[in-house]
């Protein structure tokens, strides 16, 4: 449904997005990571067509957003960044714009416009003035405008920023449903919500793309994943870990705490050819043949926020890298 | 098609009609405009005095009038949309950006068009009191409008080139001076010792004033109409150029 082709756009002299490309087919929910300025809302700028790109294509449902802007403007539904919204307005009164501004009139804009404000939640405030609402509803009300006309492509910039958990769990479960049979780009800050909604993430770092894989792949790419932790009593620390640092594919096995409860050790997988080997079955296979008593065992599948940190700069680092 | 884009238009000049009469700025503009415009006519025109069945003296204030008010109505028209981010919705919409722009400025100058409808009793005035030229009258308020329309336009242009709305009202403010004094001979005096005459020419060429005289005269100039219209397109295309080319944050 949405095809990036190496986006590229300069502020000027600044490089803000460097030969991006991605694309996002129907049935997936994309999550746009990345550290504060690192390009997300400029890229999510050009796919709905507010900001031309410098140089690159992009195409939405078929149709060149340069040549054909109008009708892949009218596939997508957007929720800029910070929810703008009119403030003198009623909620009601700027869906019906929106529905307009889409093409939809009379009896299908009404039943567009009770759509939504059911789909979010909207109906307490349905005819107060925007300014009067607080901002997770303003927000809300961003959202169900981007909604109105059922579109096929969703961008959404944060669309859970500002919102309390609540509110948060229920656009997420929102955005997985409509997941199913639409192409979701979305933008954030929050890891656990990459794992909650979305199918495939891409990491973007100062207008590079540096990843792009599903959460489980990128977490296997942490430096923690494939490790194995393990609790133990009976044998001494250092034996054990003797014992474990032998085992074929480890490379290393530290103590990690000692208490009375147990010693617990990390052993870590030796990387060959880029892969992992699990070490799981071999430790447990060391543990019963030595007849230590162990009450854990557990292998590691990464953390998505070190992957996060490992891929990206963060910007007090930025001046000297960059 | 050209249904949907007049109902695209229309989507936009119905939004933004709404937005002049739910804030402030649409009731705040037609008062102090009326009470101006009386002031203006009656105590400094001596409308009465003048015992003449005409509105001359009422619409002779309105290019100094709308120098002040139209700037004022037509700063807000892109300077908030930027700073509220709502330029975003909006241009991502399936609309044209030129659609956008009609549209916007189509529901100001309604809005003006609206503070000028309500100067009726002046009319009812002059006809009570005495037997006007309808058809000179008539003549007068179009010339008032197409005046109006193009102060607009021009706001319409300093208010995509900033975000600042004070900025947008000063330039707007100063360009339409300009489109006023531009043929008055202090202007021209400054260029006639040094420029080439096809210069002070040009600049001369630009006065709105000879077109707002004619039609205040009950002369329906094509040349004139021809005017207003061109400096209104040219104004709102300039728009869409500012517009298009801004779009980088």
């Amino acid at each position: 449904m949405i095809a990036a082709n190496t986006l590229v756009k300069w502020f000027g002299a600044k490089l803000a997005v460097d030969a991006v490309s991605f694309t996002v087919a129907k049935g997936e929910v994309l999550g746009f990571l990345g550290p504060n300025g690192a390009g997300k809302s400029t890229t999510m700028r050009m796919l709905t067509g507010y900001l031309p790109p410098t140089s690159g294509t992009i195409s939405i449902g078929g149709h060149h957003l340069e040549d054909d802007g109008l009708a892949a403007r009218a596939l997508v539904g957007y929720l800029p960044e910070n929810a703008p919204v009119y403030p003198e307005m009623s909620v009601t009164g700027f869906l019906r714009f929106a529905a307009e501004a889409r093409g939809l009139w009379g009896k299908e804009r009404n039943l567009a416009v009770e759509r939504v404000i059911e789909t979010c939640f909207l109906e307490p405030i349905r005819r107060q003035t925007i300014e009067t609402l607080s901002k997770g509803y303003r927000h809300r009300t961003c959202l169900a405008q981007c909604l109105l006309h059922d579109p096929p492509v969703l961008v959404m910039d944060e669309p859970t920023d500002g919102l309390d958990p609540n509110q948060k769990h229920e656009v997420r479960n929102l955005i997985r449903r409509m997941g199913a049979d639409k192409a979701i780009i979305l933008s954030t800050h929050i890891l656990e919500e990459v794992d909650a909604v979305c199918s495939r993430a891409i990491v973007i770092d100062r207008g590079r793309l540096v990843a792009n894989g599903t959460p489980a792949e990128l977490r296997a790419r942490s430096a923690s994943a494939g490790q194995v932790r393990v609790r133990l009593q009976g044998p001494a620390a250092k034996e054990a870990a003797a014992a474990l640092r032998a085992l074929d594919g480890a490379a290393a096995a530290v103590v990690d705490a000692e208490s009375a409860a147990g010693i617990t050790l990390i052993v870590s997988p030796d990387p060959r050819d880029g892969r992992r080997p699990n070490l799981g079955p071999a430790v447990a296979a060391l543990v019963a043949a030595r007849h230590w008593t162990c009450d854990e065992l557990r292998v590691e599948e990464g953390r998505l926020d070190e992957f996060f940190r490992a891929v990206t700069v963060p910007d007090t680092k930025r001046e000297e890298k960059g | 098609m050209s249904c949907s884009r007049t109902r695209n238009v229309w989507a936009v000049c119905k939004r933004e009609l709404g937005g002049y009469f739910t804030s402030p700025v649409a009731y705040v503009f037609i008062i102090i405009f009326l009470v101006l415009a009386g002031f203006f006519t009656f105590n400094v025109g001596a409308f009465f005095a003048r015992g003449e069945a005409g509105l001359g003296a009422f619409l002779i204030w309105h290019p100094w009038l709308y120098l002040f008010l139209v700037p004022a109505v037509g700063m807000r028209l892109w300077a908030e949309e930027r700073k509220a981010g709502t330029l975003e919705l909006l241009l991502t919409m399936p609309l044209t950006t030129w659609q956008a722009i009609l549209g916007k400025f189509l529901a100001a100058w309604l809005v003006l068009a609206l503070a000028l409808a309500l100067t009726f009793p002046i009319v009812i005035t002059v006809c009570t009191l005495g037997d006007p030229d309808k058809g000179v009258m008539a003549c007068g308020y179009l010339g008032s409008l197409l005046l109006a329309g193009a102060y607009l336009a021009v706001s319409s242009m300093t208010s995509a080139m900033s975000r600042n709305q004070v900025v947008s009202f000063i330039l707007s403010v100063v360009i339409c001076l300009f489109l006023l004094l531009a043929g008055w001979p202090p202007v021209t005096g400054m260029l006639v010792n040094w420029a080439p005459a096809w210069l002070v020419d040009g600049v001369a060429a630009f006065s709105v004033m000879p077109w707002f005289d004619n039609l205040q005269k009950g002369v329906v100039d094509s040349r004139g109409l021809l005017y207003f219209l061109s400096l209104i397109l040219f104004a709102l295309f300039t728009t869409g150029v500012i517009l298009r080319g801004r779009r980088t944050n």
